[in-house]
């Protein structure tokens, strides 16, 4: 069964967009042992894609180390971060490296079932991802015994989410398959000690999964070698806003944002916003930084702003999308993100002290240690950075967009 | 509610739980295939899934409440959720958003009263590079424009 | 209690699983940590709030109760832990490695008073109009914090409606602050489940099923969730005004029983240590405070078990003599409202297994109305029956329609503990100074099997005391009639009596084994509700459930704040107050003889004590309509 989508693949890219076909890591890493793949995980240094970084190779290993009856792969395919539409594209056109990553990953850990965690707004592919399992099914490549290797059953099934970004934290996605309110755990325990049903578990964002399958047939030293030191191999980047391109692009870490822009045909670019509305927002003079885990790091979301934008406009939406989107149970976040918001709007109307913006940038950075999940840590990323970064147009309506 | 829609709903639902397992973690499963047959999941329906996953009727709601896309009071045969996000917001939402009020006679939150559209916001929903985009049902559309939007809505049943 | 081994508490509620040595002393049995620069050991896997506490470091909480699984959803208690980026909340972070912790850093206080000022930028009303000024959990976290301003503003108009449609809770939402310690109370700790968050992010708040009114839910009126709520945001039902009125009122003729639990918590109120009874001052304040008649629960307490206790015979009766197999055996004990309301929705096709007999309160109005009545010679239409008890189910016990037996209504109002400290404290009464003073005839002498009702296993040890000794014709083979077995606070307690040289009417009952269980919080009762439904409880022959935790001195009624260690205290009250007494079983009771001389004439489960002292039950269902 050929489908469409074997055929109109164009993109290109070092590592994710690089020559790959279904099946080669899956037969590669049975023929040595687990050991061996958690090696060359380790030697790749691939670090977790959703934007916190945590080294793949150690979740895996902590979860490949207990004894537990049963363990599971989950893939977090709840990408909600505004800007963020890389795992769409990775789901849609290279279903081979998220599912091969997954059994290689089901392998590796020594669990028997993977579980995709597939936003709700993606329920328009449902039926394309679960063709594509098929397939795997028909050709052994999923199921039991795969690829004739005595004793290794595994399967995939994807599950929906129904509209919560919260559920992209990954505890708070283990309680939604769970069958409750998508609020995140208290950590300890972490999901690969007290994950999914109580058992260890690993949750790994699609663009991880989707690299693995690349480091098992290439190894890890050539993923080594895109990137820089500390983060290694490629990133893709979703890259929306006021730009004559927008569009998925892999890049190797590194690349500064000067170069991004150009690449993308941003003009007259007034800021970017990099890792969504929970990132942080970068103004014109700091172009020259760069994306990496030592630098800017990031899920993978640039949203870019000319001239022409209203940056206290931008942060209004970013505030009351935290303002819905929280889940509710912690202090911190349920309640401080409307006081920002109130801020921002009292701000808008000119009803302000600057003592009060103080005291909000204050209850900011209180929110960012004492939330209970990334959720409520990041969210006051936008209000701080904005306000810090933009404060002349905003308060003194001196830049060029405002008013 | 009649009997035998009652008893139909009640014979539904058992299904879906023998289809997904007679366990807590199958509940977002069930919801969702009743959101996504009825328009909502009644109050009946939401018992009826508790007594069946022995759950408390309360836990159920609780759950339904939390996720925007469930929902317990009727909604239209189509629901058109609108994303709000800024990428598409700065991709003009707006134009779309007067355009959608304006065409169906009701604002955000709203249904028709031909039970035909249920118009609603969204958060970010993933297509910030073919902005503004909305979905209707669970179909997408992106690139829109006020008059592109507006036909589509001609095209639904 | 619920907090371990329950399937239905989320994984995220669970404490973390630790491998945790037996004892401290064995090697890996204690962790060497620093909190504050100080070097302690502690217990492996110890959270730090316990570890601070063993180091008299106090650190807030509001969301954390020693009842309730872990939440750390409120997010005060957090602390700063060496090598963390964040702070973390000192009641779910489990102690399994040397840890440097510093509780009082810049960084936290201000945390802490952060969240204390956007609490109160959310929480409606202010202290001095909230009955729960000077017992409030964020009033005192706002002063200890020095927050004396609303930082991030204050909720000028009510986001909620106040819901008082239940007899026993009123509910306040404006005042919630998702501590969520109610939900967990009702899900975990109960098993009723009428409380939930609703809705999310700035939305969110806890609700029923569809917000419906509390009376439209199955609320099983326990009000265990009034006594773990850290501010006013729940509250029992106060009738205390009406009870004023009819006190002011020279027509009416205002009696008050007291229950045993009341007495033996009441001090609490008025800042004394738990563990020390009231009884006789208490009596002294009532009558100041203006109740005609000042009169003993415990009175009804032995009345009900001559009617249980003989119901129970005759079941045993029918089913061993008559071998009928129509008769429901165990029989279950009928006097917790709250567990009767829960069976009434759980598992109402086992109500036939329920002793008829009312509960004490209920007894008391029917023969204070019909009896007393007509000894004191008072129309009993003049007659205001005030019950004070320990429980706020009793409050919508006194309302229920079948209760009028006396043709009027039994019992006027239900009292809770709370209610009547403040109207002790409202007469300018300060209740520990009073002198002792006696109950009033003709119910004025009450035995220690009565009292006990007021301790989970108190009803089974005061039935047995007297069944053993109508059936042998001794005493109860315990020392000091302290029937241990039936005593602590183990969940599901069973034990069994067996019964040898019976006396000549009883003779059908030689060498049978009396098999108990005692169950209370309804979670239990749940537990036993399933034994029973898969035929592991036919042998078993006397059930006794509490719906409340620790039984009734433990009951929504009752001071705040509960704990275990505070509802132990209360029982020591009671068992001393008990064993104190000369009289010590109920069927010695001289006033209970009377009545059956001079009243029920035909005596225990007769024609006329069916009629005033037996009820019925209404199978209610799960369905919420």
């Amino acid at each position: 069964m050929e489908t469409k989508l074997d055929k109109i693949k164009k993109r290109t890219g070092p590592v994710l967009f690089s020559k790959y076909t279904r099946g080669d890591a899956i037969k590669k890493v049975i023929s040595i042992p687990r050991e061996d793949v958690l090696f060359e995980l380790k030697t790749s240094g691939l670090k977790g894609r959703g934007g916190a970084g945590f080294p793949t190779s150690t979740k895996w290993m902590l979860v490949a180390a207990s004894t537990a009856d049963k363990k599971f792969i989950v893939c977090n395919a709840d990408e909600g971060e505004p800007g963020t539409f890389k795992d769409r594209v990775l789901l849609m056109e290279y279903p081979e490296l998220v599912f091969d990553g997954m059994v290689v990953a089901g392998y590796t850990i020594g669990a028997k079932t993977g579980i995709v965690y597939l936003r709700g707004e993606y329920e328009y592919f449902l039926g394309q991802l679960e063709d594509y399992l098929m397939k795997m099914r028909d050709d052994n490549l999923l199921g039991k015994n795969i690829l004739g290797k005595e004793g290794f059953d595994f399967d995939i099934s994807i599950r929906l989410g129904s509209g919560a970004y919260v559920c992209g934290e990954e505890t708070a996605l283990i309680e939604s398959l769970e069958g409750h309110r998508g609020e995140p755990r208290n950590r300890p325990p972490y999901p690969v000690n007290t994950g999914y049903l109580g058992f260890p578990t690993v949750v790994n964002n699609v663009e991880t999964l989707s690299s693995v399958p690349h480091i098992m047939v290439k190894g890890g030293e050539w993923f080594k070698q895109h990137g820089t030191d500390k983060s290694t191999g490629s990133k893709l980047f979703s890259i929306s806003g006021d730009c004559e391109k927008p569009g998925v692009y892999e890049l190797p870490w590194g690349t500064s944002l000067y170069v991004l822009l150009q690449l993308v045909g941003a003009k007259n670019t007034k800021a970017v916003q990099v890792g969504g509305a929970s990132g942080v927002c970068i103004p014109k003079n700091k172009f020259d930084r760069f994306l990496a885990y030592e630098d800017i790091a990031t899920g993978g979301s640039v949203i870019i702003f000319n001239e022409s934008r209203d940056m206290l406009h931008v942060l209004e939406n970013f505030m009351e999308f935290f303002v819905e989107e929280s889940c509710g149970q912690c202090t911190p976040c349920r309640i401080g993100n409307t006081k920002l918001l109130e801020g921002v709007r009292k701000i808008k109307s000119g009803d302000y002290t600057f003592g009060y913006i103080n005291t909000l940038k204050d209850l900011g950075k209180t929110m960012q240690v004492a939330s209970k999940c990334g959720l409520g840590q990041s969210s006051p990323n936008a209000f701080i950075s904005i306000l810090e970064n933009f404060k002349d147009e905003i308060f003194f309506h001196n830049g060029n967009g405002s008013k | 509610m009649l009997v035998f829609e009652k008893n139909a709903l009640s014979e539904e639902i058992e299904l879906l739980v023998d289809k997904y397992g007679m366990d807590r973690s199958s509940l977002l499963q069930i919801l969702q295939d009743i959101q996504r047959k009825h328009n909502h999941i009644s109050d009946f329906a939401q018992q009826e899934i508790a007594r069946l996953l022995n759950i408390h009727p309360v836990e159920v709601n609780s759950v339904i409440s939390f996720y925007s896309f469930l929902h317990s009071e009727p909604q239209g045969r189509n629901t058109i959720k609108l994303c709000q996000t800024i990428s598409c917001d700065m991709a003009g939402k707006q134009n779309i958003e007067d355009a959608l009020t304006r065409e169906l006679g009701i604002s955000f939150g709203e249904t028709t009263k031909d039970k035909k559209f249920t118009l609603e916001h969204t958060n970010c929903m993933g297509m910030c590079d073919q902005g503004p985009a909305m979905l209707i049902n669970e179909k997408v559309f992106t690139r829109l424009d006020p008059e592109k939007a507006v036909n589509i809505l001609k095209e639904v049943e | 209690m619920a907090k371990e081994n329950n399937p239905r508490i989320p994984v995220s509620q669970q404490p973390f699983k630790v491998q945790k040595p037996e004892d401290t002393t064995t090697i890996g049995g204690t962790i060497s940590i620093e909190i504050n620069e100080k070097k302690v050991t502690v217990p492996f896997g110890a959270t730090i709030l316990e570890a601070c506490k063993e180091n008299q470091i106090h650190v807030p909480t509001l969301c954390h109760h020693p009842d309730l699984c872990v939440a750390g959803v409120c997010r005060i208690c957090v602390v700063e832990v060496d090598g963390m980026r964040t702070l973390q909340t000192s009641c779910t972070f489990p102690i399994t490695s040397p840890i440097k912790i510093h509780t009082s850093t810049p960084m936290v206080r201000k945390a802490r008073r952060h969240i204390i000022d956007l609490l109160l930028s959310e929480h409606y009303g202010e202290c001095y109009s909230c009955f729960r000024n000077e017992n409030c959990e964020l009033q005192t976290l706002a002063k200890e914090y020095g927050v004396d301003n609303y930082t991030f503003g204050h909720i000028t108009t009510p986001k909620f409606q106040v819901d008082r449609s239940s007899a026993s809770v009123v509910r306040d939402m404006n005042k919630c602050i998702l501590c969520k310690r109610c939900v967990r109370t009702c899900i975990d700790l109960q098993e009723v489940g009428c409380l939930e968050a609703i809705d999310r992010g700035h939305e969110t708040h806890v609700g029923t099923f569809l917000d419906k009114p509390l009376s439209d839910v199955i609320c099983i009126n326990c009000g265990q969730c009034i006594n773990r709520c850290p501010t006013g945001a729940l509250r029992a039902n106060d009738p205390s005004d009406q009870i004023w009125n009819a006190i002011d009122d020279p027509t009416k003729h205002v009696v008050i029983q007291t229950a045993p639990s009341p007495r033996a918590a009441i001090g609490e109120e008025f800042g004394i240590e738990p563990g020390q009874s009231f009884t006789g001052e208490l009596n002294t304040a009532l009558k100041r405070i203006g109740f005609d008649k000042v009169f003993d629960t415990n009175y009804t307490a032995d009345l009900t078990i001559m009617e249980e206790g003989t119901e129970l015979l005759n079941r045993l009766k029918k089913a061993l003599v008559d071998k009928d197999e129509s008769v429901k055996l165990p029989q279950f004990t009928s006097c917790s409202p709250g567990w009767i309301k829960f069976i009434e929705h759980f598992y109402p096709e086992y109500l036939d297994y329920l002793s008829t007999a009312k509960s004490p309160q209920q007894m008391f109005g029917a023969i204070t109305k019909t009896f007393y009545a007509k000894e004191a010679k008072i129309n009993p239409e003049d007659i205001v029956t005030v019950a004070l008890m320990p429980c706020s189910a009793k409050k919508f016990e006194c309302n229920r329609p079948e209760m009028n037996s006396s043709g009027f209504k039994d019992v006027d109002y239900g009292l809770t503990t709370r209610e009547m400290a403040k109207m002790i404290k409202e007469a300018g009464i300060y209740l520990p100074e009073m002198p002792k003073s006696h109950f009033d005839d003709p119910f004025g002498d009450a035995s220690g099997a009565g009292l006990i009702f007021g301790a989970t296993g108190g009803v089974m040890e005061a039935a047995l005391r007297t069944v053993y000794e109508l059936v042998t014709g001794r005493e109860v083979p315990f020392k000091n009639l302290n029937i241990t077995p039936c005593r602590g606070f183990e969940g599901i307690k069973q034990a069994s009596v067996k019964l040898e040289n019976c006396v000549e009417a009883y003779k059908f009952l030689e060498g049978v084994e009396v098999k108990f269980i005692v169950a209370h919080g309804t979670a239990n009762a749940t537990k036993v509700m399933e034994m029973l439904r898969k035929g592991e409880l036919n042998d078993v022959h006397f059930v006794e459930i509490m719906a409340c935790p620790g039984g009734c001195l433990g009951g929504g009624g009752q001071p705040i704040p509960t704990s275990e260690e505070i509802r132990t205290k209360r029982a020591q009250a009671i068992y001393a107050e008990d064993e104190s007494l000369e009289l010590r079983k109920s069927h010695e009771n001289p006033h209970v003889k009377l009545l059956y001389e001079k009243f029920l004439t035909e005596g225990p489960c007769s024609k006329l004590s069916h009629q005033l002292l037996h009820t019925h039950y209404t199978k209610r269902g799960k369905f919420i309509l």
